[in-house]
């Protein structure tokens, strides 16, 4: 059972999105989208001011299984990545929603179409069957 | 240094000053007519062993290599069945070993005109209308692949479509292929049932399609059941249908990619037509293509021409195909493997080809029906096996911690290399099973008691296999930390 935050929006693809006071998006992967990768090994960043689209590739996160990449769950502009994960990719395995957080955007375009917690768990249980 | 540090250290820490290896003593010492400026000061890195430290140097390597030839390697997708000893005994007579790529065509007529009709026979056996055999592995004839579908669509003054669709089944080198050429990958979903999502592929191609890359049988180890469907999808909204022969194996002789619509296919010779590989070469990736593709092929390619009755041999070079995406590899690719694949195919021929299908279809069903019976549960369970097939361990690892890579790593203890672990992506903690035709049945059954074993004592006796392999000359890699702190240097003081 994976551990699932109640005041995050999530995405099918296994991104969450954080609203933060001051307007931005915070994202990273889900708990289980962490443990489905295993050990992560590299993350590659995207560059501050990068504008994404909804549902582009935003990052990489690989593990010695398999390379993927993170979708943005919103469109806008890159304001920060989370460099200390360049040295430390396993901070997402260990805490894939405080110290594991991935991008931050300036969102240009947030109108929804992101899953309750509630949804993201009906998928989850969907994949368990 | 303990025991097994000396047995195992390098020629480098054997070395000694002046020591000498009789075979390999130079017969001139001294290079007396070379210009001074050019002599070099000091001495060469090289190791200074004897004949006998070097003979049980690579030995003793030899011994640790777990592979085709001491153990059954079902390794799902990479076709390791038994190379035949004679394809490698006959590509080494003195006649081809000898020549010299640069020498006159006339002293090469015997090689060509076995590249002539291997280029004959691979396009008989996939229904293509012409074939380049230059590409010298698979990935260089998936770029190939895609370089010509893209030069098509530019030979037509269509330069929007760079759109190639793959199914999220693909082989990783699909995606990689298509950015590589520039184009845009389109992901299309897979049903449950394991075939394209006909639905999200129509909703998917338009006026930017370049074309879509299929496996089939794809890597779920199933026949793509609606590929007239798909081939008509994608023709009708002007694209073209790559084929990734990975899995040709399968329907060597049944099927041919030309029927089944597609326009361009890269065949894998190291992996169908017999080269030992798996160490990451050499290899060849063979293109075919259908009378669109024709002006486009990568040169040279081998011509025949009739003079007074008489077949001459020669190149076919960008002279003489103007719209080819170009050459690919100095001379025409790896000569070897091109020559073992032909007299593989020649020793098998056409009821030999049609057989070998048969056989790798027989043995993965077999082997997935009894897989089965045991408790393994199959990621297709309403599915026929093509060559291969995918057993998925996500109900064990949820309930006793037993995982793909533990059952991976525990079949090597008894005797098997492990098959191919968590891919396809799309299946959790799973293993792609890809027996070939070239195994016994006794070998299938030892490989069942092994995965019957590794089941029943995790399941019953709640032993876990987290520190297999325990026989190896390795035991369990930490693959996390070598990932992370990546060292491929030698150090002679380390």
């Amino acid at each position: 059972m994976s551990e699932l935050p109640g005041d995050l929006m999530y995405t099918s693809e296994h991104e969450w999105l954080r609203r933060e006071d001051d307007g931005s998006v915070t994202i990273g992967i889900t708990d289980h989208a962490q443990a489905a990768l295993g050990d992560l090994v590299y993350v590659e960043l995207p560059e501050i001011g990068q504008v994404v689209e909804t549902g582009g590739d935003m990052a990489v996160v690989e593990s010695v299984k398999a390379a993927s990449d993170v979708y943005a769950p919103v469109a806008g502009e890159v304001t920060a990545v989370n460099e200390a994960l360049a040295d430390d990719p396993e901070k997402i395995n260990n805490d894939p929603y405080g110290d594991g957080w991935i991008v931050r955007l300036a969102p240009s375009d947030d109108d929804g179409g992101l899953l309750s917690p509630e949804d993201y768990q009906a998928i989850l249980d969907e994949l368990d069957n | 240094m303990n025991v097994q540090e000396k047995l195992d250290s390098t020629l480098f820490e054997q070395s000694r000053r002046g020591r000498r290896a009789f075979a390999q003593a130079p017969d001139v010492t001294e290079a007396t007519d070379l210009p001074q400026a050019l002599l070099r000061r000091d001495r060469p890195g090289l190791p200074e062993v004897s004949e006998l430290q070097v003979v049980r140097h690579f030995t003793r390597l030899s011994q640790k290599n777990f592979s085709i030839d001491t153990h059954f390697y079902p390794l799902g997708s990479c076709t390791m069945k038994y190379n035949p000893r004679a394809c490698n005994t006959l590509a080494s007579l003195p006649g081809f070993t000898g020549r010299h790529p640069l020498g006159p065509l006339s002293h090469a007529q015997g090689f060509l005109s076995c590249m002539w009709e291997l280029q004959e026979m691979l396009k008989d056996v996939t229904g293509m209308q012409g074939v380049s055999l230059t590409p010298m592995a698979g990935a260089q004839g998936e770029l190939a692949g895609v370089a010509m579908i893209r030069a098509y669509h530019d030979s037509r003054g269509d330069h929007e479509r760079r759109e190639i669709l793959v199914p999220d089944a693909a082989h990783g080198t699909n995606p990689a292929t298509a950015n590589m050429c520039g184009c845009k990958v389109r992901e299309l979903p897979t049903t449950a049932e394991g075939d394209v999502d006909i639905e999200a592929l129509k909703a998917a191609v338009g006026e930017h399609t370049a074309g879509i890359m299929l496996t089939n049988p794809s890597t779920l180890g199933v026949f793509e059941r609606d590929i007239i469907a798909v081939d008509r999808i994608v023709r009708d909204a002007g694209g073209l249908l790559y084929y990734d022969g990975a899995n040709l194996n399968a329907i060597l002789g049944k099927v041919l990619p030309g029927d089944m619509g597609f326009d361009v296919i890269h065949m894998n010779l190291h992996k169908t037509f017999s080269t030992p590989h798996g160490g990451g070469g050499p290899g060849s990736g063979a293109v075919g293509v259908g009378e669109r593709l024709l002006p486009f092929l990568p040169t040279p390619v081998v011509s025949r021409t009739l003079r007074d009755g008489e077949a001459h041999y020669g190149w076919l070079t960008e002279r003489d195909l103007p719209q080819s995406i170009g050459r690919l590899s100095g001379f025409m690719g790896n000569a070897g493997v091109l020559l073992r694949a032909y007299v593989y195919m020649r020793m098998v021929g056409r009821e030999g080809m049609r057989r070998i299908a048969e056989y790798a279809t027989l043995n993965a069903n077999y082997l997935q029906a009894r897989l089965q019976d045991a408790g393994f549960e199959l990621a297709f369970p309403n599915r026929r096996a093509s060559h291969e097939f995918v057993v998925t361990l996500k109900r064990e690892a949820r309930e006793f911690e037993l995982t793909a890579m533990d059952v991976a790593k525990a079949l090597l203890d008894r005797g098997y290399h492990a098959p191919t672990t968590y891919f396809p992506l799309l299946v959790p903690e799973c293993l792609l099973i890809e027996p070939t035709e070239t195994e016994s049945k006794q070998t299938l059954d030892g490989f069942v008691d092994a995965m019957i074993d590794i089941l029943s004592q995790a399941r019953d006796r709640g032993a876990s296999f987290k520190e297999a392999p325990h026989s190896m000359p390795v035991r369990r890699l930490d693959d996390v930390k070598a990932a992370r702190e990546l060292d491929v240097r030698f150090g002679k003081t380390a």
